[in-house]
């Protein structure tokens, strides 16, 4: 591995998971210097813990957040707004795999579905045309299955449980998804085992994270200086108001300065508007690259929900990957439904300790613990579908509570749009439709989990007024600043949201190549 | 997943039948050392020939209380059984509930305290001995207090996350070190119909 010094200008990026991992690697490949600032610790397929709980403390963000507004999360986990992790590999490391693009219409959001009241919609400053090159290279470099000649994987039970209700509501298109998991060995990696801890960090490498494949790749050219344990609490600007460094406390909790070239943020969707609102100065009052007032506002999280169903017969949904299937028929835009936009249904299962914790957070009594019994006959799907944008669903600063380097925490502030909430109301239906004819004896509509999409709190646009970057990513303000996340989105879509965070950061790093190139940056 | 720790006792339960007071120390010839340092006893047994009893190294089981009492220690095995009624689990692992709120602080241990005799109030004096419905209506009438949160929240890990319950739920945890389910019936499920092969392709298999 490159050791870069501190006073090196170099290529700095915040975070190391899907969007930073990804542009790290891309930027290399180019030639340019890249110090990647990682602020969790460094495992490894070998290290991974096929145990819930013991994986979640070792690969989840657990430093404390608070939460505000009418959202079920608020309630239920009021210190965990997120399921998200602090580890090499961010977040990649936990995920299912579901790589869907977005569809041409979600990219005009605002077009298509008008002005709805209390929503801040916008068009994205790019359309899906723009993108299809970027996603084909993201989907190769995934090895997304049912993407180039990549087969499907196999079903497993729950699948056949999901297919067979599915089927018979005539439900069209019903597979086992694209999946950014090898069904096949492919590129150095094995294909999957089945093994089920798929959110646990796939233990025989059959998954995509950028852990084992970006990382390494980037590695591979001398060109990354990769700092695991190294969390980061401030950019630093010039006086021209132009970003020159960073701050970060190091693994033995020493304070560092690097010095940048050019700044990336890619700590997901609320440690990133965190970041530039707790790096405000004289110059910058409001934080970085805010002169909008947009940075950490119209966060999304997805319409989420879960539906659970008891069958007279076995299931083990627990067996084989964790999102082994999806019906797509719920996905366009039919406002016949009474709402706006819509919904992928995908096969989920959780371990019986996440079970407990998660099928009704805060339940008990004989009807919780009738459920519990049913484990082995159960099969579940979760529901993903767009949320709406609210300039109030916003990442804001905490008035009093520090973190241990003395940062104001972040509060996640998040209501339910009427538009979420009909949604929600039709996906429950539908689900517990599909499990009813797949002969359900019990169906039950679990609550949303701690968000795992985090998205738009940075939001790309054309104009510098209501938008914090443009569509490379780059902020309006600050041109040697980018996004580099999720926080980029416009708005949500209904699809899993990593392949195209994956697509924005390689669509980023030809555009920062070529800006430093041309002396730009 | 926590591993119960059911101590290879040699406690003959015959022995051991009050639920008050302390147990006397020449009942407890191995395990004396450790016991003499605790403040409350629980024990109990798991019915022979049980799946579960497969698990445990001795049908008998005892555990000790660091700060809470013998009776306090049942109280919130009792109540963790309102919470979340299994027949399939045997009381050894409502210990395990006992066991994981008993090593809080202080403070936490005085809300306990507190918390247990608000219980026994609303059980007309003893919870422990009240009934199925009274047991019931008394712990709805603390829902909400920070002990009824304490000891529900607790349930979740202490109840569903051991060797037991996985056992007495179907469920077999860590699945890596037995090369997944590739080979182990993941899709084994013959009770609807097969997917065509364009939604679930074979699986490779090398
Ligand atoms: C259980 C689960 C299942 C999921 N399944 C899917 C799926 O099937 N399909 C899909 O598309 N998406 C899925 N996701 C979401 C997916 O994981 C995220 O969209 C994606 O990883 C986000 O990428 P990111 O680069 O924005 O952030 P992350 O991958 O979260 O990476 C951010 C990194 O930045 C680091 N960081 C943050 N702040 C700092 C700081 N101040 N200093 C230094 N480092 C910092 C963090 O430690 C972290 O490692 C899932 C998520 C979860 C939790
Ligand atoms: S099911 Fe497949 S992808 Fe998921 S953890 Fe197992 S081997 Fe990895």
């Amino acid at each position: 591995m490159a050791k870069f010094g501190y006073d090196e200008a170099v290529v700095v990026i915040v975070g190391s998971g899907a969007g930073g991992g990804t542009l790290a690697n891309e930027l290399c490949q180019k030639g340019v210097k890249v110090v990647v600032l990682e602020a969790g610790a460094l495992q490894s397929p070998a290290t991974f813990l096929n145990d819930e709980w013991k994986s979640f403390s070792q690969l989840a963000w657990l430093d404390n957040r608070t939460t505000s507004g009418n959202w079920r999360v608020a309630k239920d986990f009021p210190n965990l707004p997120t399921w998200i992790c602090k580890t090499v590999g961010g977040t990649t490391t936990h995920w299912a795999g579901a790589s869907l693009r977005l569809e041409a219409h979600e990219m005009k959001a605002k077009t298509t579905y008008g002005n709805l009241k209390g929503a801040n919609l916008q068009d994205w400053p790019i359309t899906l045309k723009d993108l299809e090159p970027y996603y084909a290279k993201a989907e190769d470099k995934m090895g997304v299955t049912r993407t180039n000649g990549i087969p499907g994987l196999p079903g497993n039970n729950n699948f056949k449980v999901l297919h067979a209700g599915a089927k018979k509501l005539g439900y069209k298109e019903v597979h086992t998804g694209n999946m950014a998991i090898n069904s096949v060995p492919r590129h150095d990696r094995g294909r999957c085992m089945q093994i089920g801890f798929c959110f646990q960090g796939c233990k025989s490498g059959a998954k995509w994270s950028t852990l084992y494949t970006e990382l390494p790749a980037a590695e591979k050219t001398g060109n990354i200086d990769l700092r695991p344990d190294s969390h980061v609490t401030r950019i630093e600007h010039n006086d021209a108001g132009k970003v020159s460094g960073v701050i970060y406390f190091d693994k033995d909790g020493k304070e560092q300065r690097q010095k940048a070239r050019v700044v990336c943020v890619a700590g997901n969707s609320i440690e990133t508007p965190r970041l530039l609102l707790l790096s405000a100065s004289n110059k910058f009052p409001d934080g970085l690259a805010n002169s909008s007032g947009q940075v950490g506002r119209n966060y999304m999280r997805h319409l989420t929900a879960s539906i659970y169903a008891a069958f007279k017969e076995p299931v083990h949904m627990y067996r084989g990957t964790t999102m082994a299937g999806i019906i797509r028929d719920e996905a366009g835009n039919n406002t016949k439904r009474g709402f706006v936009g819509g919904y992928e249904m995908e096969t989920l299962s959780l371990g019986l300790p996440f079970m407990a914790a998660f099928l009704n957070p805060g339940g008990w009594g004989s009807e919780f613990s009738w459920w519990m019994e049913q484990y082995a006959n159960l099969a579940g799907m979760w529901i993903v579908g767009e949320d709406m944008p609210r300039e109030t669903n916003r990442v804001t600063l905490h008035k009093d509570l520090k973190d241990k380097w003395g940062s104001a925490i972040p509060n996640v502030h998040f209501d339910d749009h009427d538009n979420d909430l009909a949604m929600r109301n039709h996906a429950f239906t539908a689900g517990e439709n599909v499990y009813k004819a797949a002969g359900a004896i019990k169906t039950f509509r679990t609550p949303p989990y701690p968000s795992t999409h985090n998205l738009g709190t940075c939001r790309m646009g054309l104009d510098a007024k209501t938008s914090v970057c443009n569509s490379f990513g780059q902020t309006h303000d600050i041109s040697n600043l980018f996004i580099s996340d999720g926080s980029q989105f416009t708005t949500g879509g209904a699809e899993n949201p990593t392949l195209t965070i994956v697509t924005l950061a390689i669509r980023q790093a030809d555009h920062i190549a070529a800006q430093m190139s041309s002396k730009n940056l | 997943m926590k591993i119960i720790p059911i101590a290879n006792s040699t406690i003959a339960l015959s022995e051991c039948e009050e639920t008050e007071g302390t147990v006397t120390k020449q009942l407890l010839p191995l395990t004396r050392r450790e016991f003499l340092s605790g403040t409350g006893i629980l024990f109990g047994s798991i019915a022979m020939g049980s799946t579960l009893a497969a698990l445990a190294p001795s049908p008998a089981w005892a555990l000790e209380l660091k700060t809470l009492s013998t009776a306090e220690g049942t109280t919130l095995m009792k109540m963790g059984r309102v919470l979340y009624p299994h027949a399939k689990l045997p009381d050894a692992v409502y210990a395990l509930l006992a066991k994981d709120l008993d090593a809080g602080d202080a403070k936490t241990v005085a809300m306990l305290k507190d918390g247990i005799a608000s219980l026994n109030k609303a059980a007309k004096g003893n919870f422990d001995n009240a009934n199925d419905a009274a047991k019931l209506v008394a712990v709805k009438s603390i829902e909400g207090t920070p002990f009824f949160n304490a000891v529900r929240g607790k349930c979740i890990t202490s109840l569903y996350d051991n060797d037991m319950a996985y056992a007495a739920f179907g469920y077999p945890g860590s699945s890596w070190d037995k090369g997944g389910y590739i080979t182990r019936g993941f899709q084994d499920l013959k009770w609807l119909p097969e997917p065509s092969k364009e939604a679930s392709p074979e699986p490779y298999m090398g």
